[in-house]
């Protein structure tokens, strides 16, 4: 099912929430529009509380927009209700009927249109071999692990075949190995059967290793929708640019598509002025110069990375990222002086008033 | 369980489960030796508290009846007054359970679910029988709906009778027990949260089907939980019904004005026959309770 979003927005808290002088409320949403190819799987990327899971939401009809349009295949649902939306949905702590075994809750959602048992249950026992589970159809929720809870509400949301899959923070409540394995599964899982899905995360490298293309979401607004090598290398704003892996940023003057920052200095396409230096840490080489431009404050070693903090003469400190093998790190330690060369950068028009 | 092996008196069983408790905290992570002394000496004060407040005067009244007589106090207690006092209770319990099973859920359901102008109004007011005594409440239903009272014309032309009447009954019985199942819904509604309901939704449930299949069998326990103390307090109730009632024998009075009035007039036999009674039935609710409540701790404490 394709997807197209029209200037959505969503204000929470203006009524009965009880708490005066919020009259004007929070925008949670505020004027996205964007849209899903059918078939695609595609990620909502933003920080907490950017208003990505009430995007999700609003599709899913858990929320009404206060303004804009929702349409599926061209057809508007912004006022379907969510039991007739064909979605499926799975939250963020897997939602699981707690009373129910585990096939139970696969086939609740075929047992509500009223398909005959014999089916439903044969169907639940597909998905749940789908899924990995095949011989825990009989247990409940509560015995089972975070990793097996959220595929048992995958392969429920899954069950009476939605045309879109909606996931909020479908790996979030689950550790790191498993939720790596889970990311793997979901990738493979979407191209077997697939189905149009759409998942919130905040996390970038859950975004970029899964899917096609990635929204990035920032206080209720979309800053830029692309394929991953998209937004890691042609960031459109600012915030994306330093949302999306490790940057510096440093209050810069461009002139002759030159950026300066006290002894810094890097080539920039933006046009002359003020502006805001952004240069990924592992876009920065560094080695030991005694007549270099900046002097190292740390090295740490993050398994096969190493991470060196140095302090640029009248520009600050600045992060630089190797492998941990680079020859660049010869003699490089706490103290010394290196010569720094920004390899890339972005610059971004600066707002007047904050530097 | 080790500490029931060897103990004889039911009484003292706390206290030794106290200190092997304490035994078994100081080999654990060596709690100094003034908290095992604390431990012991807060478990030695609750069943002293308990001793005196419940367990005292039902020995008292056990003490009592046999003194006054098995024999007699059961003559008294199934004689026509005494059987149609516990009975008239018995009618207003299965009344306010009935009523409550329908209003507390939909009442809760309003309170917790749904966003709506004077919603914070409404949960205190349904709080109300909580902090006001029953007396008061009938005194002021006495002012309404009483022979004087403002309303009593109408009823007068309707031919309606409330006040010394069942219905007054009902209405005392009903306005105590108003809060006892909202409250508890309230609370695990509240505690269960929304997400459920909203997957029932996701995947095709209507309202009705969310209900019976994802709200309904989450609060179960909760709703047992709460019709029992809703029969426990209806059983119970003396001021309201007194003042509403009139505890006229063989038509308003209940159990517990029976008691009071048998008393007043020295008829101990059926007053303490009753007593016993009462107590009686409330051991069963107590246990029945308390069964419900490992229940509910259970249920909540699934998949979260």
């Amino acid at each position: 099912m394709s997807i197209r979003v029209e200037h959505l927005k969503k204000r929470f808290g203006d009524f009965s929430t009880g708490s005066a002088g919020s009259a004007a409320g929070f925008v949670a949403v505020d004027d996205v529009s964007f849209e899903v190819e059918s078939g695609s799987l595609v990620a909502l990327l933003g920080p907490s509380g950017s208003g990505k899971s009430t995007i999700l939401r609003i599709l899913a009809g858990l929320e009404a927009p206060d303004e804009g349009r929702v349409l599926f295949d061209g057809v508007d649902a912004t006022h379907v209700h969510a039991r007739a939306r064909a979605i499926g949905f799975v939250f963020q702590h897997y939602a699981l009927f707690r009373h129910l075994t585990v096939e139970e809750n696969v086939a609740f959602g075929l047992d509500v249109r009223n398909v005959p048992k014999a089916t439903s249950r044969k169907r639940a026992q597909e998905l749940l071999q789908l899924v990995g589970l095949g011989g825990l159809g009989g247990r409940y929720p509560s015995q089972l692990s975070g990793g097996q809870r959220q595929r048992v509400a995958l392969a429920r949301a899954l069950a009476p075949e939605p045309k879109l899959l909606l996931l909020d923070e479908p790996f979030g409540a689950v550790d790191a190995k498993v939720r790596e394995e889970l990311r793997e599964w979901l990738r493979r899982l979407h191209d077997e059967v697939g189905v149009t899905s759409i998942f919130v995360t905040h996390d970038q490298d859950e975004a970029f290793s899964v899917s096609d293309r990635v929204l990035v979401i920032h206080r209720g607004r979309l800053e830029q929708l692309g394929t991953p090598s998209e937004i890691l290398d042609e960031p459109r704003t600012e915030f994306v640019a330093g949302f999306v892996g490790e940057v510096n940023v440093f209050p810069a003057e461009i002139a002759n598509g030159e950026a300066r920052v006290g002894a810094l200095h890097a080539k920039v396409g933006a046009p002359d002025g003020h502006a805001r230096l952004v240069v990924r840490s592992y876009d920065v080489k560094l080695w030991r110069e005694d007549a270099g431009i900046a002097t190292v404050e740390r090295v740490v070693t993050l398994g096969d990375r190493v991470r060196v903090h140095a302090l640029v003469d009248g520009a600050g400190s600045l992060v630089a990222q190797f492998p941990r093998r680079s020859s660049l790190l010869k003699n490089v330690e706490p103290g010394c002086r290196v010569q720094v060369e920004v390899t890339s950068a972005r610059a971004y028009p600066r707002a007047s008033a904050d530097a | 369980m080790r500490a029931e092996r060897d103990v004889g008196a039911p009484a003292i069983a706390p206290v030794e489960a106290a200190k092997l408790d304490a035994r078994d905290t100081r080999g654990d992570r060596l709690a100094p030796g003034s908290l095992a002394a604390g431990r012991l000496a807060l478990g030695a004060v609750v069943v002293l508290y308990l001793t005196i407040v419940l367990l005292g005067p039902m020995g008292a009244l056990v003490t009592e009846v046999s003194r006054i007589g098995i024999g007699e106090v059961l003559l008294a207690v199934l004689a026509p007054p005494a059987l149609e006092a516990l009975g008239m209770s018995i009618a207003l319990v299965a009344i306010s359970v009935v009523v409550n099973a329908f209003v507390g859920t939909i009442g809760a359901i309003a309170l917790v679910r749904h966003r709506f102008v004077g919603r914070g109004l409404l949960g205190a007011l349904a709080d109300l029988p909580l902090a006001v005594s029953p007396v008061m409440i009938g005194l002021a239903f006495l002012l309404l709906v009483g022979r004087e009272g403002v309303l009593a014309p109408v009823l007068e032309a309707l031919d309606w009778k409330i006040v010394y009447a069942f219905p007054g009954l009902v209405i005392g019985t009903l306005f105590v027990t108003l809060p006892y199942t909202m409250r508890e819904l309230a609370y695990v509604l509240e505690e269960i949260g929304t997400s459920e309901e909203e997957a029932a939704a996701t995947l095709g449930a209507s309202a009705w089907q969310t209900f019976w299949r994802v709200t309904f069998p989450n609060v179960r326990v909760a709703l047992g939980y709460g019709l029992l103390m809703t029969a426990a307090r209806a059983l119970g109730e003396f001021g309201a019904v007194l003042v509403l009632g009139g505890s006229i024998s063989g038509q308003t009075q209940t159990a517990t004005t029976f008691i009071h009035d048998a008393v007043e007039e020295r008829a101990l036999a059926g007053g303490y026959g009753m007593a016993l009674v009462l107590g009686a039935i409330s051991v069963v609710l107590l246990a029945l309770l308390e069964h419900l409540k490992h229940r509910r701790a259970r249920a909540l404490g699934r998949t979260k």
